[in-house]
């Protein structure tokens, strides 16, 4: 069976009688290594190679995925998409006759596609070592180590013409310890699970200080195991990346997708507060938010050149100065809203149709170093590392749990507090930013489990934040 | 209406086929486990009572595991349905891993099965072509703003190993999940599963969701934080109990602390009426997990509110010492039963008195895990009570309270009736798993915002 980038275009079937068709092939290889408990855990492998046919006839719309990419086993999908759209056509939601029947062009690849990988055993060792300075005391008594290393190749084709090809090379590595004491457990993760990932080879390890990454966050767990509970109150908070990107994703990320807004989500991941209506004047944050969608920088998890629609990618402004200015929305759903929107429908795997989803959503750094965001706070509280996440259907009343916690008072960083929680309003919260840190602060972060759709897909989502301080928020702390 | 005797047997066929690749690609010294997963799907997703995406999805995995005395590793790889190119690529699969298994270390937490356990089920089908159902739910719904999927078609689980042992699983269910809106966040959630399409059972389920929507079209009530009584339907009762599947039963997470039910093992307890096993034996799931192990008919985890039991993988048993039972690697139960009480579902709401009655519950998630404290969202059909009388829809609540007090201290009644949910998830696959529950009467339940 050949790769799906050496299928020339004379070994794909044509599909004849339609009004446009495509052929979207994926291929992945993943590689898992993890070492838990200084027991290295059995090697998997896995590779994924399918294609899915999408067919616009008689202003129906069908779909059929398989994972016989010969030529017949293709032209049998694309008859059976054809049958879809023609045997719905008349209960169609939307008309395929006014959809666009994009010719994209182009290649795409990540950095390091081409770079050397370490060997098996070279990868057992480093989180081998990282797993023997994680056990450091009686008192951690689960830990685990992990990488998954991934690379595929997405094209698309379409009966227009368009033909593209993109190579990604993706590295997540993990680390997480559980402490234990006295009836008191605490976790801590290395920037949450697999909040570190991204695009390129073995140097994202080094921006993560991956190396001694064990023993910093047992010792953090251990120290929590003796802290105090968070105290409850309304006061000023400070996010770090690792939990910003979570507050970004849930509380500006869904509720801008347009799928949603449009209510196709509306059974399963719920709708949104935002109404077609408020783009353009809507004050979603305070003057200091300014979010972007931006597919352009590199290492970042979801960067790409094209959607899996065949839309070009570009950096746009989703939010600027606090106001919003435009959804997530792909070809097709700004066509159903009459919207722009941007190169956001995306496919998990050759399984499921593409949707509107996030790529990489960024929060633009500001000018306040870490020190003066501090120093500005009289009371508050630094929370650090997702742990805890839940928001209502609607993407408005929210509470996020954190790993770790330090007291801020006076504008000095004071003791850690265990079990940080707050919770909020999106509507209300993103006025509340009172300080964005700078690019001093900044992570990429992101991903690789952002859920939706019906069926349900998984999909690799970036996010870039810097620190950020918010005003006037309810936090509490924990149970015991 | 497809044969599907005729095509559950080609699958079959072609998986044993698969195995006998893999039985001749072993040198002396290996042997291997395999297990297989595949599904034909008809996918049809709905939004404003019309058809938004329809579509079909073929898929087929397996995923081979060498094995040498103590090392092993797996690969699992998609396959294309043709025996000659599918067998080219296990052979090259096994020969990958066979390279491999001397960079590995021994696994001392290797387990294998010790008897050969074989066995064979199928069940459901045939069911109507996808069109078809499609054209009966929008006519029932029509003039309503329906949002929601058809799911539907064959799945098939297999397993085989180099010791000749063999397990077949084929199950065929449709599953309908919809809402009908009446506006906003305010819609009535509704769902239609089973292994024979009914019309009947369908127009009926759609009569039910038309009558309520009449009651969530009333002006939405706007409660306050506090604490209320509240009747959580077996729909709600849905949300609580995944989350408590999530570790909460798991060997391993209870061992290292993990699980939200940690505590139970040191005599925290739930309230007397609740009970809780892992019923394979009346469930949806393979009665073989993926490493081959059998699975008992039912597991004990909660009796009479005191933990008893918890699903244990062979990995964890030979890691913590405790006896295998059937559980996958997750530990995840797939069968999960809750028993029932002593409260007639009819007579729910006047036990209510004055609360709320919550249809769904949304985003679970722990606030406080060792505490076993969760947090989450009401939704969809949520009601406020007076005199065990519907009064008005609400807007969305956020609880924030322990399971210890859900289902312990605060917990008044069980329905006597409980609902099999078969598990609408479709997450890179159709799920093969159910949850079996009762309604629940809560004297208290905090919500925060």
């Amino acid at each position: 069976m050949p790769d799906a980038d050496r299928l020339s275009q004379s070994d794909l079937p044509k599909l004849e009688g339609v009004d446009f068709w495509s052929l979207r092939f994926v291929e992945e290889y993943c590689e898992s290594y993890a070492v838990r408990k200084n027991v290295a855990m059995p090697f998997v492998a896995s590779t994924d190679r399918g294609a899915m046919a999408t067919v616009y006839v008689d202003g129906g719309y069908g779909y059929a995925a398989t994972g016989d990419t010969s030529p017949a086993g293709l032209r049998e999908a694309l008859e059976r998409a054809a049958h879809w759209a023609r045997s719905t056509a008349r209960l169609a939601l939307m008309d395929s006759r006014e959809l666009p029947r994009p010719a994209p062009r182009g290649e795409y690849a990540s950095p390091s596609f081409h770079a050397p990988s370490p060997t098996r055993r070279e990868w057992y060792e480093l989180l081998g070592e990282e797993s023997a300075q994680a056990g450091c005391d009686p008192r951690i008594i689960d830990w685990e180590t992990s990488v998954d290393v991934i690379t595929a190749t997405h094209r698309l084709v379409t009966s227009t013409g368009g033909d593209v090809v993109q190579r990604y090379r993706f590295l997540m590595p993990g680390m997480g310890v559980t402490a234990h004491s006295d009836g008191v457990t605490q976790n801590r993760t290395l920037n949450g699970y697999r909040g570190i990932c991204q695009q390129g080879g073995t140097e994202i390890l080094g921006r993560f200080d991956f190396d001694g990454a064990g023993r910093r966050i047992a010792e953090e767990a251990l120290e929590l195991l003796t802290a105090p509970n968070c105290p409850s109150g309304d006061m000023d908070v400070l996010l770090t990346p690792d939990q910003m990107i979570l507050q970004i994703h849930e509380s500006i990320g869904h509720p801008l997708e347009l799928d949603r807004i449009l209510g196709d989500e509306r059974n399963f991941a719920g709708t949104s507060f935002v109404t077609p209506d408020m783009f353009g004047t809507y004050q979603y944050g305070s003057p200091l938010l300014n979010i972007t969608f931006d597919p352009t920088r590199a290492e970042e998890l979801a960067s790409y050149a094209f959607d899996d629609d065949g839309t070009r990618a570009e950096r746009v402004h989703l939010i600027r100065a606090g106001i919003l200015e435009r959804p997530l929305g792909g070809a097709i759903s700004q066509v159903r809203a009459g919207m722009e929107g941007v190169a956001n429908s995306r496919a998990d795997n050759w399984n499921r149709p593409p949707i509107d989803r996030m790529a990489n959503l960024n929060l633009e750094p500001g000018d306040a170093t870490m020190e003066e965001m501090i120093a500005g706070i009289e009371r508050g509280v630094m929370m650090e590392t997702n742990s805890s996440w839940s928001i209502d259907d609607s993407r408005n009343k929210f509470q996020f749990g954190c790993e770790r916690g330090r007291l801020i008072e006076n504008g000095k960083l004071g003791p850690v507090v265990k079990n940080p929680n707050y919770r909020g309003i999106s509507a209300n919260f993103w006025r509340s930013l009172k300080r964005v840190g700078n690019a001093d602060t900044l992570k990429v972060l992101g991903t690789p489990h952002c859920g939706k759709g019906e069926p349900s897909q998984v999909i690799r989502v970036g996010h870039a934040t810097p620190a950020c301080v918010f005003g006037n928020v309810a936090v509490f702390g924990g149970e015991s | 209406m497809k044969d599907i005797a005729r095509e559950d047997a080609a699958m079959e066929n072609y998986f044993l086929a698969l195995s006998q690749v893999i039985d001749a690609a072993l040198a002396t010294g290996e042997r291997y486990t395999a297990s297989f997963d595949a599904e034909q799907t008809d996918f049809v997703r709905m939004n404003r009572g019309k058809v938004r995406q329809p579509g079909s999805v073929a898929q087929r995995y397996i995923a081979v595991r060498l094995i040498r005395g103590a090392r092993h590793a797996k690969h699992v790889l998609s396959l294309t349905g043709d025996l000659k190119v599918d067998g080219d690529a296990l052979r090259s699969a096994v020969t990958g891993l066979r390279a491999a298994l001397p960079e590995f270390a021994d696994d001392p937490h290797l387990m294998l099965p010790k008897d050969i356990r074989s066995s064979r089920s199928t069940r459901g089908g045939p069911l109507p072509p996808a069109e078809r159902v499609i054209d009966e739910i929008l006519e029932a719904a029509r003039g309503t703003d329906l949002v929601g999927i058809y799911a539907a078609g064959p799945v098939w689980r297999g397993f085989a190993n180099s010791e000749g042992q063999r397990n077949w699983h084929q199950s065929t269910t449709f599953n309908l999940q919809w809402s009908l809106y009446f506006r906003t966040d305010k819609a009535v959630k509704s769902g239609h599963a089973g292994f024979n399409w009914d019309g009947a059972a369908l127009t009926h389920k759609m009569a039910e969701a038309r009558e309520r929507l009449s009651l969530i079209s009333r002006p939405a009530k706007t409660l306050g934080p506090g604490t209320y009584r509240a009747y959580l339907a077996p729909s709600a009762m849905e949300e609580i109990a995944s989350l408590l599947c999530w570790s909460g039963f798991s060997g391993r997470a209870l061992a290292t602390q993990q699980s939200a039910l940690a505590r139970m093992r040191s005599g925290e307890t739930l309230d007397a009426q609740v009970s809780i096993a892992e019923d394979t034996a009346n469930g949806v799931a393979p009665e073989f997990q993926s490493e081959g192990f059998a699975r008992p008919a039912s597991v004990n985890l909660v009796e009479r509110g005191a933990l008893v039991g918890s699903l244990v993988s062979p990995r964890t048993a030979q890691e913590f010492g405790l006896p295998e039972n059937g559980a996958n690697g997750d530990e995840f139960p797939e069968s999960l039963v809750m028993a029932g009480g002593t409260l007639a579902e009819k007579d729910a709401l006047e036990a209510l008195g004055t609360g709320l009655a919550i249809g769904n519950l949304h985003y679970l998630n722990y606030s406080d895990r060792p505490a076993c404290r969760m947090t989450g969202m009401t939704r969809f059909a949520t009601f406020w009570v007076e005199n065990g009388r519907i009064v008005a829809p609400i807007d969305v609540l956020r609880f924030d309270d322990t399971g210890y007090r859900l289902l312990g201290s605060q917990l008044e009644a069980l329905t006597m009736e409980t609902e099999l949910l078969l598990d609408s998830g479709t997450y890179g696959a159709r799920k093969l798993m159910s949850l079996n529950l009762p309604g629940a009467l809560v004297s208290e339940m905090a919500f925060t915002l």
